[in-house]
């Protein structure tokens, strides 16, 4: 990460990136099937039709806007001085993708990556926003992560900015280091959907004055199970082209890397399948599936870095916590997160970024790890809020309440996702 | 009250990096214990927001 040139890739390792690049988009076809299944049968439609246009949207914003300010390493970029070393904060990159096809190969493949994260950044706050965000505020959302906030954080960590030069200019490890999107895909996401949930506010009837938060669960858990399933066909690809692209990893480390994948996810659901069993008498399927995208999260992070073993014991510590924190957030904090995207995507990377930094040889690397961290609580969670807060006055994130009542598929669509099936009255509208 | 505590995160960011600028790599403890203490702050100003979206929602759990 610190190499101002990245090594020349061989032939076979940019075949080998562009084929797991391919496979790549799984991951968010997943992540969109768990939201859809996560939310209720009346807002089905809507929900993957969002998530169909905010990955178009991300990609177009990206494309006009976003690319220019992610640049290179290596490349044009806008830096200030201080404490006697160069602060690189902004790319410089050609507006509108010009130029694209005569840019080096290894150059379009990590663009590649870079539209892929995108998109899938942007549709982990829709999930958190199901069944009352409208599709024109969750589109804006995208707009705003495609064109502003992932290349800002983007530029810093991938593309030779400030984060990723803190172990040549302070001798922090290797500087930040975020492998294959913990940091700039799913924590930016989970902090996103943080930030949705508080504009949007709850569901209706979610939190009752003087009583317990209702339950609501979602439509179909077989949606989100084979989700979970697909994710980790896109997470493997993610994490193998990753290791090459952002560690230079050699070929003969990829299939650990895959492997550590596979186990972190593992762990995970292992871990939150025992303690939802131990504390519901029976495993739930629901928070089992979020144990399960967590571990992923985490080995985002971790898969290019540890051994088999720590990532079993990652995957553990995160399916541990994942259960116990939607629980906290829903009921001691009231944030109404139908698809657990915060808990899952935020608090699963920050767990793997820290993780990444205890377990990796460089010293002085936990403190990097730290250093990014601070980064995306201290300054991308505010301008996130301050930047949806400002969309949400001109585009209002929630629908009206006669629409969420009727589910956001008629609101919004005119029709729902199940026209063959009565739809059930729902007891939290009486 | 949720603005405040947005406010005071990007405190913590500050502190954290002020941190790396000002301790020498030798002196990794001290290094260590100021950016953990801007994450401290950063987590105070997490808890403020959050309590401050409890009140504005008027739904403090019984």
């Amino acid at each position: 990460m610190n190499l101002i040139s990245p090594p020349v890739m061989s032939e076979a390792t940019f075949v080998l990136v562009l084929a797991s690049l391919l496979l790549a988009p799984l991951a968010i076809a997943g992540v969109a099937l768990i939201n859809t299944g996560f939310g209720r049968s009346r807002s089905a439609a809507q929900s993957l039709l969002g998530s169909l246009a905010i990955v178009a949207v991300a990609a177009i914003a990206f494309a006009l806007i976003g690319a220019s300010l992610i640049g290179t390493t290596g490349g044009a970029g806008h830096a200030f001085h201080l404490a006697g070393k160069p602060w690189n904060w902004l790319g410089a990159g050609p507006l509108f993708l010009n130029g694209l096809a005569a840019a080096p190969p290894q150059a379009q493949l990590g663009l590649l990556f870079e539209f892929l994260a995108v998109a899938f950044a942007a549709i982990i706050p829709w999930g958190s926003g199901a069944d009352r965000l409208r599709l024109a505020a969750g589109c804006a959302v995208a707009a705003l992560l495609g064109a502003i906030v992932f290349p800002l954080f983007t530029h810093w960590t991938w593309a030779g900015g400030w984060l990723s030069q803190l172990g040549v200019n302070f001798a922090v490890g290797s500087g930040f280091l975020d492998p294959a999107g913990a940091a700039t895909i799913h924590v930016l996401g989970g902090l996103s959907a943080l930030a949705v949930a508080w504009i949007a506010g709850p569901r209706r009837g979610k939190f009752p004055p003087g009583a317990f938060a209702t339950a609501m669960p979602g439509h179909n858990a077989v949606y989100i199970l084979f989700g979970c399933l697909l994710a980790l066909a896109g997470w493997l690809a993610f994490n193998v082209a990753g290791a090459v692209l952002w560690m230079h990893a050699p070929l003969a480390a990829l299939p650990v890397t895959a492997i550590n994948t596979l186990l972190t996810a593992s762990g995970a659901v292992a871990a939150t399948f025992t303690v939802t069993r131990i504390r519901f008498g029976k495993p739930d399927a629901s928070l089992c599936a979020n144990g399960w995208l967590s571990g992923l999260v985490a080995s985002s992070a971790t898969a290019a870095i540890v051994s088999p073993v720590q990532s079993i014991l990652i995957g553990l510590i995160a399916g541990v916590l994942t259960p116990l924190l939607v629980e906290v957030l829903e009921l001691a904090a009231s944030i109404d997160d139908p698809s657990g995207a915060i808990a899952v995507h935020a608090a699963g990377g920050l767990w793997g970024l820290i993780a990444a930094g205890a377990l990796a040889p460089q010293p002085g690397q936990f403190i990097a790890q730290l250093a990014g961290i601070a980064t995306l609580l201290g300054l991308v969670l505010p301008l996130v809020y301050l930047l949806f807060w400002l969309v949400n006055r001109v585009i209002p994130f929630r629908a009206d309440p006669d629409g969420e009542r009727l589910g956001m598929d008629l609101h919004e669509l005119g029709g729902g996702a199940y026209p063959e099936f009565v739809i059930h009255r729902d007891d939290s509208y009486r | 009250m949720k603005l405040a505590g947005l406010l005071v995160m990007p405190a913590g960011f500050f502190l954290s990096i002020a941190a790396l600028v000002l301790f020498p790599a030798s002196n990794a403890a001290a290094r260590t214990a100021f950016v953990l203490c801007g994450l401290a702050v950063e987590a105070l100003g997490l808890v403020v927001a959050a309590r401050g979206h409890m009140d504005a929602q008027g739904k403090s759990r019984p």
